[in-house]
C-alpha cells in the first residue's frame, strides 16, 4: 500500500466515521444540544440581567470601556465551546465501553478514523451551538462591532479552540470507565476554567493568587481574542497566544487519546 | 496456533495453547467462564497480542500481518457490537462503507443479509427496539458484510431463549454450508455437539481434550438410570432381571445405561416387572460438569 493510497483510505474512513457521528448528533439532539446551548444561554441571562447591573456598576471603566453585555458575550461563546466537551467525552466513552469499538478494531479500518470522526463532529457541533448562542445574545442586546475579517477571526478561534478541547475530551472519554464518568471529567473544562479566567470579570479584579492563574491559563487569551475581535478593537498578540495554547492542548489531547487507545488493546 | 500464552497481572489466562483449525470446519472451544475461550478469540482476531506464541490465520501471521488477517476474518463477540443509535440498515451500510464496498453492492448486500436474518421489517428501527435474538442476528449480519472466510462466534447463544437459540443454530449451519470456517466458543456441551466438527475442551487456560464430539463423548461417563432398593433381596432380583452388575453393593443401588427417551425408561421398568419394589429412581445425564470431572478430575466450578 503506497502512502498516498493509505492517506486516501484514512480520509475515506474518517469521513465515514464523521458521518456516523453526525447521525448520532441528530439522534441525540436533545441530549447533545440542550446542555451545549441551554447552559451558556442561562449563564448569559443570569449574568446579563440579574448580576449584570451590579457587576457592570462595580467594574466601572475596567469593563474595557464597553457595556457589560458586550464584555460578557465573548466569554459565553467560549463557554459554549467548552460545554461541547461533555458530548464528545460521552460519545467517545459510549463507543469505547460498548462492543462496537471491537468490531472496528477487527476490521481493516484505518486506525485513527474513529477519533477523527468524533473530533470532526465536535468541531461542527461547536460551530452550530456558538452560532445559536450568538443569535440569542443579539436578541438580548449584544452589539458587536466586528468587521467581516474580524468575524472570520472569531470563527477561526472558535474552530481552533473546539478542535483542541475535542482532542482533550476524546482522551477523557477514552480513559473514563463510563459515560457518566466521562461527563464528570469534563466539568472542570466546562465550568472551573471559564470561571477562573476573564470570562465574567477582568482578571485584574481578582485576588492576587487567582489573578495570576487567570492571567496565565489558556482560556483567558481565547476569551480576550474573541472579545477584541467582536469589539473590533486592536487584538495585539493575544490571538497568537490563544492559537498557541490551542495547538498545545490539541497535541497533548491527541497524544493522550492515542496512547489510551493503544492501551485499551492489551 | 502455537504455544499461545497470556497473563494479566500474574494471573495466567492462557497457558501454552496449541490448536489447528482446518479450513471449512466448525471448531468449538468448550469450557466454563474464565477458561480462556474469549481470550483466544481476542488474540486470534487481532484485538490483543499474546504474551508468547505465534499464530497464523489463513496463511497470514497474526502479528506481522494483522491488516491481512483483519481482511479475511469476521468477529461476533460476546457483547453486542452494533451501533444502538443507528437503524439496522444504517448499521449494515456503515460496515459496508468501512469495507470500501461500492454503493450499489453495499445496498444490495444490506438488503439481502437483513432479509436472510429476518430483519427486513426491523431494518428502519434502531436496535434499542430489538429482542436479544434480533440484536445477535444483526451482529452476525454485520460480520458477514465483508464475506469473511473465518468467522469467530464468541458464545453466540448465551442469554438467548430456546427458540432464538434454535434459529441461531440453523443460521450457523447455513454458514457452514457456504464453506466458511467457524471458530465457536460455548459453555454448552449440547451446542458444541450440535454444531462442531471438532471440539477442544478448555480448562483454566489449558486444552484438556480435543477431538470430534464422538471421540469426546466416549471419554465421558454416559447417561444412566439410577435405581435404589429397600433391601438386598430386591437388589439381587433387579440385578438379575436387568443383567446389570452391582457396583455399589453397599448402597443398594444399581446403575443402568440409559439411551434417552421415555421408551428406554419404560423398557427398564418393564424388565423389572411389578414384583421388584423400587424405592427411588433417577435419570442422570452428563453435563459440562461431568465432562470436566471426567477429563480433568476437577469440578468445573470452584
Amino acid at each position: 500500500m503506497t502512502a498516498v493510497n493509505a492517506l486516501t483510505i484514512a480520509a475515506h474512513d474518517s469521513a465515514t466515521m464523521l458521518g456516523r457521528e453526525l447521525k448520532h448528533t441528530l439522534r441525540l439532539f436533545r441530549l447533545l444540544f440542550i446542555g451545549a446551548i441551554l447552559v451558556p444561554v442561562v449563564m448569559l441571562l443570569l449574568f446579563d440581567y440579574i448580576l449584570g447591573g451590579a457587576i457592570g456598576h462595580g467594574l466601572g471603566d475596567t469593563a474595557q470601556g464597553m457595556p457589560y453585555v458586550d464584555f460578557l458575550v465573548p466569554g459565553i461563546l467560549m463557554m459554549t465551546v467548552a460545554a461541547g466537551s461533555a458530548a464528545t467525552a460521552i460519545n467517545v466513552s459510549t463507543d469505547m465501553t460498548g462492543g462496537i469499538v471491537d468490531r472496528f478494531r477487527t476490521m481493516a479500518v484505518s486506525r485513527g478514523a474513529l477519533l477523527a470522526g468524533h473530533v470532526g463532529g465536535s468541531v461542527l457541533r461547536a460551530l452550530v451551538t456558538t452560532t445559536v448562542v450568538t443569535g440569542v445574545a443579539l436578541l438580548v442586546g449584544f452589539r458587536p462591532k466586528a468587521s467581516a475579517r474580524d468575524w472570520l477571526g472569531v470563527i477561526g478561534i472558535v474552530a481552533a479552540f473546539s478542535f483542541a478541547l475535542a482532542w482533550l475530551s476524546a482522551a477523557l472519554g477514552m480513559v473514563a470507565k463510563s459515560a457518566a464518568g466521562a461527563n464528570g471529567a469534563t466539568l472542570p473544562i466546562q465550568f472551573l476554567l471559564p470561571f477562573l479566567s476573564s470570562t465574567f470579570v477582568p482578571a485584574s479584579t481578582m485576588p492576587a493568587g487567582v489573578r495570576w492563574f487567570a492571567e496565565h491559563q489558556p482560556f483567558t487569551p481565547v476569551v480576550e481574542s474573541l472579545r477584541a475581535l467582536l469589539a473590533g478593537a486592536p487584538i495585539g498578540n493575544t490571538a497568537y497566544l490563544a492559537l498557541a495554547w490551542c495547538a498545545v492542548i490539541a497535541l497533548a489531547g491527541y497524544l493522550w487519546a492515542q496512547a489510551a487507545f493503544r492501551r485499551a488493546a492489551r | 496456533m502455537n504455544g499461545l500464552r497470556k497473563a494479566y497481572g500474574g494471573k495466567v489466562v492462557l497457558d501454552s495453547v496449541d490448536l489447528t483449525i482446518r479450513e471449512g470446519e466448525v471448531f468449538a472451544l468448550l469450557g466454563p467462564n474464565g477458561a480462556g475461550k474469549t481470550t483466544i478469540v481476542r488474540i486470534l482476531s487481532t484485538l490483543i497480542p499474546p504474551d508468547a506464541g505465534t499464530a497464523g490465520v489463513m496463511g497470514h501471521d497474526l502479528l506481522a500481518e494483522a491488516g491481512a488477517v483483519r481482511a479475511v476474518i469476521g468477529v461476533t463477540g460476546q457483547f453486542s457490537a452494533v451501533d444502538n443509535l443507528l437503524t439496522g440498515e444504517e448499521n449494515m451500510l456503515l460496515i459496508g462503507r468501512l469495507l470500501h464496498l461500492p454503493a450499489a453492492e453495499r445496498r444490495a448486500r444490506t438488503a439481502r443479509l437483513l432479509e436472510r436474518f429476518e430483519l427486513g421489517e426491523a431494518a428502519r428501527q434502531t436496535p434499542a427496539t430489538y429482542s436479544g435474538g434480533m440484536k445477535r442476528r444483526l451482529d452476525i449480519a454485520m460480520t458477514l458484510m465483508g464475506r469473511p472466510r473465518l468467522i469467530f462466534l464468541d458464545e453466540p447463544t448465551t442469554g438467548l431463549d430456546p427458540r432464538s437459540r434454535q434459529t441461531m443454530w440453523q443460521q450457523i449451519r447455513d454458514l457452514v454450508a457456504e464453506g466458511v470456517t467457524i471458530l465457536l466458543t460455548t459453555q454448552y456441551l449440547e451446542e458444541a455437539d450440535q454444531l462442531a466438527d471438532r471440539i477442544a475442551l478448555l480448562d483454566r487456560g489449558r486444552i484438556v481434550a480435543e477431538g470430534t464430539p464422538e471421540e469426546l463423548k466416549r471419554r465421558i461417563p454416559g447417561a444412566h438410570i439410577r435405581l435404589r432398593f429397600a433391601d438386598l433381596a430386591s437388589l439381587d432380583a433387579a440385578a438379575r432381571a436387568l443383567g446389570a452388575s452391582m457396583d455399589d453393593g453397599e448402597e443398594l443401588e444399581l446403575r443402568v445405561p440409559y439411551e434417552g427417551g421415555v421408551r428406554s425408561l419404560r423398557e427398564v421398568l418393564a424388565r423389572l416387572g411389578d414384583d421388584i419394589p423400587v424405592e427411588d429412581l433417577s435419570v442422570q445425564t452428563p453435563d459440562l460438569d461431568d465432562v470436566f470431572f471426567a477429563l480433568t478430575g476437577n469440578p468445573s466450578k470452584e
